[in-house]
């Protein structure tokens, strides 16, 4: 089945997800080394030009190979040092890892490489790009021959939950024993679906974002009344906002 | 039950600080090798991370820090797994001794594949030109060796420098490009199911064979050998190099007689892929450097004789190499 994630089993029962990268975002990554590989063969060239006053035949030969072993190595140097990013990849915040989590070997980033050859005939990346629509987890050829996959990069750093939570004043806290309720009725996944919605209000526009907290502030409701002045010019989003402050952080 | 999210991630950062500080650590080290105690510590951190991963998803989905702790985990699950450490340095000289023989030796059967279609193909195309001479204007693609082998016999011997003297490096070049550029297409083309490298070394097998029947029936046998020889006995034998790469690719996805999936298939040959591939290559640049500055030399200049002999030397020093016996001091495993 085709999934824009890449599942990982782990032999402890922990399954963890990786969001893969399309052939879009791919193929843009790309154009950015394409970039790269020109200015660094041209500059190569250049600076070869100087020593054409000793040997035309030594520069002309030099600025071949060079040209040669820029195209061929550009990715294959890049991906070994940047652990699996190229210029263009880490410009578009994406890596390429093991198919199956492993860590990423040096053959395997030689082997994607090499068989790039095939992926770019007969042109503007035909072969690869069709590999990469019709695969389940967006592979091009040369993924598939050394079990790799491209996937976006996570921000690691630990993300600081007080932005989710009320900061300012939350009158729900004023009836602890409603509140002790609340988390024994609530369901996990309403409130994980409270929390998602808070955790991610930036990414909805102006009008779903008013629909969503009206419908998830009728449905908390539903499960437990609090006081009328308790909730006086609450807003349905600021509503959910304290249930979450309330269910995940009972306690100051 | 709903976690006190607050409490949970101040009693966990720790956790997920010192793992992630452990892994950035072996991730930067080239050789590392960790103490039990400290491969202990950090399966710990690890699955401990992990159960603070279902607890999250299943109680709390926070999507940022649950992609954040997946992100973490992957990275651990990756060094915790993966099969081999890196414990010794790359060497060269090892890497070529004994490395790349052995290697080759392994796969052997699909260099003896390659070298018999090649056999066939130059048996077809030396057939093809003897039974329609106008054949050769079809099969071989270099203009220089579609005229007259006896012609081109006497212009060359009467020239004391030949006509590349002044451009050896930049010819030397454009072989060493070309041919790994055409091994390189024989290995990738190994995805193929191996067919398309079957076809490339067939056709080169082709081309081959109507040069040599052209040479030997005009008889210029002393000619072609003093020219092919130098660079051709490792030129030929790398380019069926990395089509027995391509073949084993092709193999690895087939997947004759086997009972393991397709990516462990592939996963137990990429390294030999890559040996093989980088050995082929540097028997590229020897043979691109011989054919700019020694094969183009013929006689009166260099006598057909020494070339012959030099020729030969190459062959028996390859075969050595890659088949022979030997006890190299400071190889053992």
């Amino acid at each position: 089945m085709r999934t824009n994630k890449l599942l990982i089993r782990t032999p402890e029962g922990i399954s963890f997800t990786q969001r893969l990268a399309g052939p879009v975002t791919r193929f843009l990554a790309f154009a950015i080394d394409l970039a790269g590989i020109t200015l660094i063969s041209g500059t190569l060239s250049q600076v070869l030009l100087l020593a054409a006053i000793v040997s035309p035949d030594f520069v002309l030969a030099a600025r071949s190979i060079c040209y040669f072993v820029v195209t061929i190595g550009y990715s294959i140097l890049f991906e070994s040092l940047l652990r699996g990013q190229t210029l263009g990849k880490r410009v578009l915040k994406i890596r390429v890892v093991d198919a199956e989590g492993f860590r990423l070997r040096p053959a395997q980033i030689v082997v994607r490489n090499l068989l790039r050859v095939i992926d770019l005939l007969p042109a503007f990346y035909a072969v690869g790009g069709l590999c990469c629509l019709l695969s389940p987890k967006y592979q091009r050829m040369g993924d598939i021959a050394a079990n790799t996959v491209v996937i976006y990069t996570v921000p690691e750093k630990i993300p600081d939950l007080e932005l989710l939570f009320s900061g300012s004043y939350n009158s729900l806290r004023d009836h602890a024993h409603i509140g002790a309720q609340l988390r024994k009725l609530i369901s996990p996944t309403e409130a994980r679906l409270a929390l998602e919605a808070v955790s991610r209000r930036a990414e909805l526009e102006p009008e779903s974002r008013l629909e969503l907290y009206r419908q998830l502030a009728q449905r908390l409701r539903s499960i437990i009344t609090f006081p009328e002045e308790a909730l006086e010019g609450m807003t349905d989003e600021q509503y959910v906002r304290n249930i979450v402050d309330l269910i995940y952080r009972p306690t100051l | 039950m709903i976690v006190d999210l607050k409490k949970f991630i101040e009693r966990e950062r720790s956790t997920w600080e010192e793992l992630d500080q452990t892994l950035t650590r072996i991730e930067n080290a080239t050789l590392l090798h960790l103490t039990l105690e400290e491969v202990e510590r950090l399966h710990y951190l690890y699955e401990r991370t992990g159960a603070g991963l279902i607890k999250i998803s299943t109680f709390a989905a926070e999507p940022n820090l649950v992609r954040s702790l997946e992100s973490l985990l992957t990275r651990a699950y990756a060094e915790l797994q993966s099969g081999r450490s890196r414990t010794s340095k790359w060497s060269l000289r090892r890497w070529l001794f004994r490395t790349f023989p052995q290697i080759f030796r392994k796969h052997i059967r699909f260099f003896l594949a390659g070298l018999l279609l090649t056999i066939f193909g130059a048996l077809f195309g030396g057939a093809a030109v003897a039974f329609d001479p106008d054949a050769k204007a079809a099969i071989v693609p270099f203009p220089h060796l579609l005229q007259d082998p006896s012609q081109r016999v006497k212009e060359e011997e009467s020239q004391t420098n030949p006509g590349l003297a002044s451009s050896k490096s930049r010819f030397s070049a454009a072989l060493i490009t070309n041919n790994t550029r055409v091994s390189i297409l024989a290995l990738a083309l190994g995805v193929t199911w191996g067919i398309g490298t079957l076809i490339l070394l067939f056709y080169n097998g082709v081309i081959l064979g109507a040069v040599v029947f052209d040479y030997v029936r005009a008889g210029q046998s002393v000619f072609l050998m003093g020219w092919l020889l130098p660079h051709g006995v490792i030129e030929i034998p790398a380019i069926l190099i990395a089509g027995q790469a391509g073949l084993l690719l092709g193999q690895a996805l087939i997947g004759w007689n086997s009972t393991e999936t397709m990516q462990q298939r592939l996963r137990s040959i990429t390294g030999s892929l890559v040996t093989l591939i980088s050995g082929a290559a540097l028997l590229l640049i020897w043979a691109g450097i011989v054919e700019a500055f020694f094969s183009q030399y013929h006689e009166p200049v260099l006598p057909y004789q020494f070339k012959i002999v030099f020729g030969l030397l190459e062959l028996v020093a390859l075969l050595t190499l890659l088949v022979g016996k030997r006890n190299v001091s400071g190889l053992t495993p």
